[in-house]
């Protein structure tokens, strides 16, 4: 059994270490955008405001399995194949980015408007608030916010193994539902949920370990 | 060192539009302590806040030491900026940054190299009394502490002007005294103009050298400090006035009740020190009754007014209000 469930284990550890990673790529600049971008914030542009969040309220509106069907042409265009472990990443990235950007933006925008003000009158540019104020400042939450992401993703890559994608929901499919073998099943489901309490510990942990306020 | 011209500022809320500032005329002198008061509401953070554009002023003019902020671009105005230090009724620390990591905010904006910033720093934690608290958090700090740090920091980039807003507002009678001695020393040894406002007369009385008081948006009337309370113009500087804890509600004396003429002496500087009463009822034949009065201990001098009652001859009366008249106090005959 072993020989089983330990390549597909670290399948979707493969999976969601790159998709999270990427997925952030996107998702991370795209938060601060949204932002700094809105009325009467530091980088006002409300017509950018107004299309970057249409964009990612109708990628968020998309079911996962759908979008992954969706952009088997760019998996196939980016990895050379549109399905098995390395093809999932990309669908998982593109699912996870616009989530990612709204949790970015929630996080950031409980930084105190008090500092941002401080820092303006401090002669501070939008880029030196950016990354010496707002992130900085929204650190604990934004751990919070990555956790999240990573047990999403976990759940995402799961569903992806029904449609091709490898790693243990693609195991425990294959094993489980079709041949009948309860115990893969099992154990799959069971690391699941080892890694997604064990990173929902983590991060609680570096968050509060972090966190100054 | 500022100068504001014509200010007017409004906000539009929907269809609606609001005036918080309307055209305030202001002069600041260099090394002057200005402040600015007014109940909740009136425009006070709206004004100071168009010193450093926070908030950009919809007409009129503001000359910070010769040069038209009003017209500066981005680059320019962060240049400005930088000369003005501002600290904030809630301080605006960095949470997730030491004491020492705060101060050192601003001139790691300057791109400042860290041996520079590490003796800078420690200059200034030795000056505001916080060395050993250099490495604590702000969630760690008292609120005189906090503002300490906040103060600091204002400093760090050796500006001209420190704007004040609200500076003491959360804090208790003894530490805001602490931080007002904290403002005085910073601003004799540094030559620097301060323009606070508050909503507490008690603020202006123990630093401030001018005082503007602001209401509904507009300066309704400005003085020097002592010359306002010995002769509030305004119901609403009287109010102030009174609002200090140790004043007697004047207005509950009302001349009718008395026998004999009531005066009111305002007084100020060294003539609150002479025994200016006691050489009246021994030089004229009269009676004086104290009705109420007091002293307030300015920043530079003493102000402070007494009620009387004068009982005797009507000619002695006049006569030894004559007498007071010559003695720099103001007298008025209630
Ligand atoms: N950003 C804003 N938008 C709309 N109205 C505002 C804004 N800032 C202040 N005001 C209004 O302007 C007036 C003056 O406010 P403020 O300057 O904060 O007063 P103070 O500091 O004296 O309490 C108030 O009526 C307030 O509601
Ligand atoms: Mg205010």
């Amino acid at each position: 059994m072993a020989k089983l469930v330990i390549p597909s284990l670290l399948e979707t550890l493969y999976m969601v270490v790159f998709s999270t990673v990427f997925s952030l790529l996107i998702g991370f600049p795209l938060g601060i955008l949204l932002v700094v971008t809105e009325k009467d914030n530091i980088w006002e542009k409300p017509f950018l405001n107004k299309v970057l969040n249409s964009i990612i309220n109708i990628l968020r509106s998309f079911p996962f399995i759908i979008l992954m069907i969706l952009v088997f042409p760019i998996s196939k265009l980016i990895v050379g194949k549109s399905i098995g472990t390395t093809a999932t990443i990309v669908p998982l990235s593109i699912a996870a980015a616009p989530f990612v950007a709204r949790i970015i933006e929630s996080s950031l925008k409980e930084v105190d408007k008090g500092v941002i003000e401080l820092s303006l009158s401090m002669g501070a540019s939008v880029p030196q608030i950016i990354f010496k104020v707002l992130i900085p400042e929204a650190m604990p939450s934004l751990i919070l916010g990555i956790t999240i992401t990573i047990i999403n993703l976990i759940g995402y890559s799961a569903m992806a193994g029904a449609i091709g994608g490898g790693g243990l929901g693609n195991l425990a499919i294959r094993y489980g539902l079709y041949r009948f073998q309860t115990d893969i099943m099992v154990v799959s489901v069971i690391l699941i949920i080892i890694m997604v309490q064990g990173i929902q510990y983590l991060g609680n942990k570096m968050s509060l370990i972090i966190d100054k306020k | 060192m500022i100068t504001i011209e014509n200010l007017s500022k409004s906000f539009e809320n929907g269809d609606d539009k609001i005036w918080a500032v309307k055209n305030v005329n202001l002069h600041v002198n260099e090394g002057e302590i200005f402040g600015i008061i007014g109940l909740s509401g009136a425009g006070k953070s709206t004004l100071i806040r168009c010193l450093n554009r926070l908030e950009e002023p919809t007409e009129g003019k503001i000359t910070i030491d010769g040069v038209d902020i009003t017209n500066l671009d981005k680059s320019g105005l962060r240049r400005v900026r930088k000369d003005i230090g501002m600290i904030f009724q809630h301080f605006n620390l960095l949470s997730q940054k030491t004491v020492y990591e705060n101060i050192a905010f601003p001139l790691e904006l300057e791109g400042m190299s860290k041996s520079e910033i590490k003796s800078r720093v420690n200059t200034l934690l030795d000056y505001v009394e916080l060395v050993d608290k250099k490495d604590s958090y702000p969630s760690q700090l008292s609120g005189g502490q906090k503002q300490r740090v906040a103060i600091a920091r204002a400093l760090a980039n050796n500006p001209k002007i420190l704007l004040s807003d609200e500076g003491t507002s959360a804090l208790d009678p003894k530490t805001t005294k602490s931080i007002l001695d904290l403002l005085n020393r910073i601003r004799k040894e540094f030559n620097l103009t301060i323009v606070l406002i508050t909503h507490q007369m008690e603020v202006v009385k123990d630093i401030c050298d001018k005082v503007a008081i602001i209401e509904d948006g507009e300066i309704i009337e400005s003085n020097k400090v002592d010359e306002l309370f010995r002769n509030p113009k305004t119901k609403t500087a009287n109010a102030f006035i009174s609002g200090l804890d140790f004043n007697i509600e004047e207005e509950s004396i009302k001349s009718r009740e008395f026998k004999g003429t009531l005066i009111r002496l305002s007084y100020l500087g060294d003539s609150a020190k002479e025994p200016i009463v006691s050489k009246m009822v021994k030089n004229f034949n009269i009676h004086a009754n104290i009705l109420s009065g007091n002293i307030n201990e300015l920043m530079s001098t003493s102000v402070g007014y007494l009620i009387l009652e004068l009982l005797g001859d009507d000619n002695e009366i006049k006569n030894a209000i004559a007498y007071l008249k010559n003695q720099n106090v103001s007298v008025e005959v209630i």
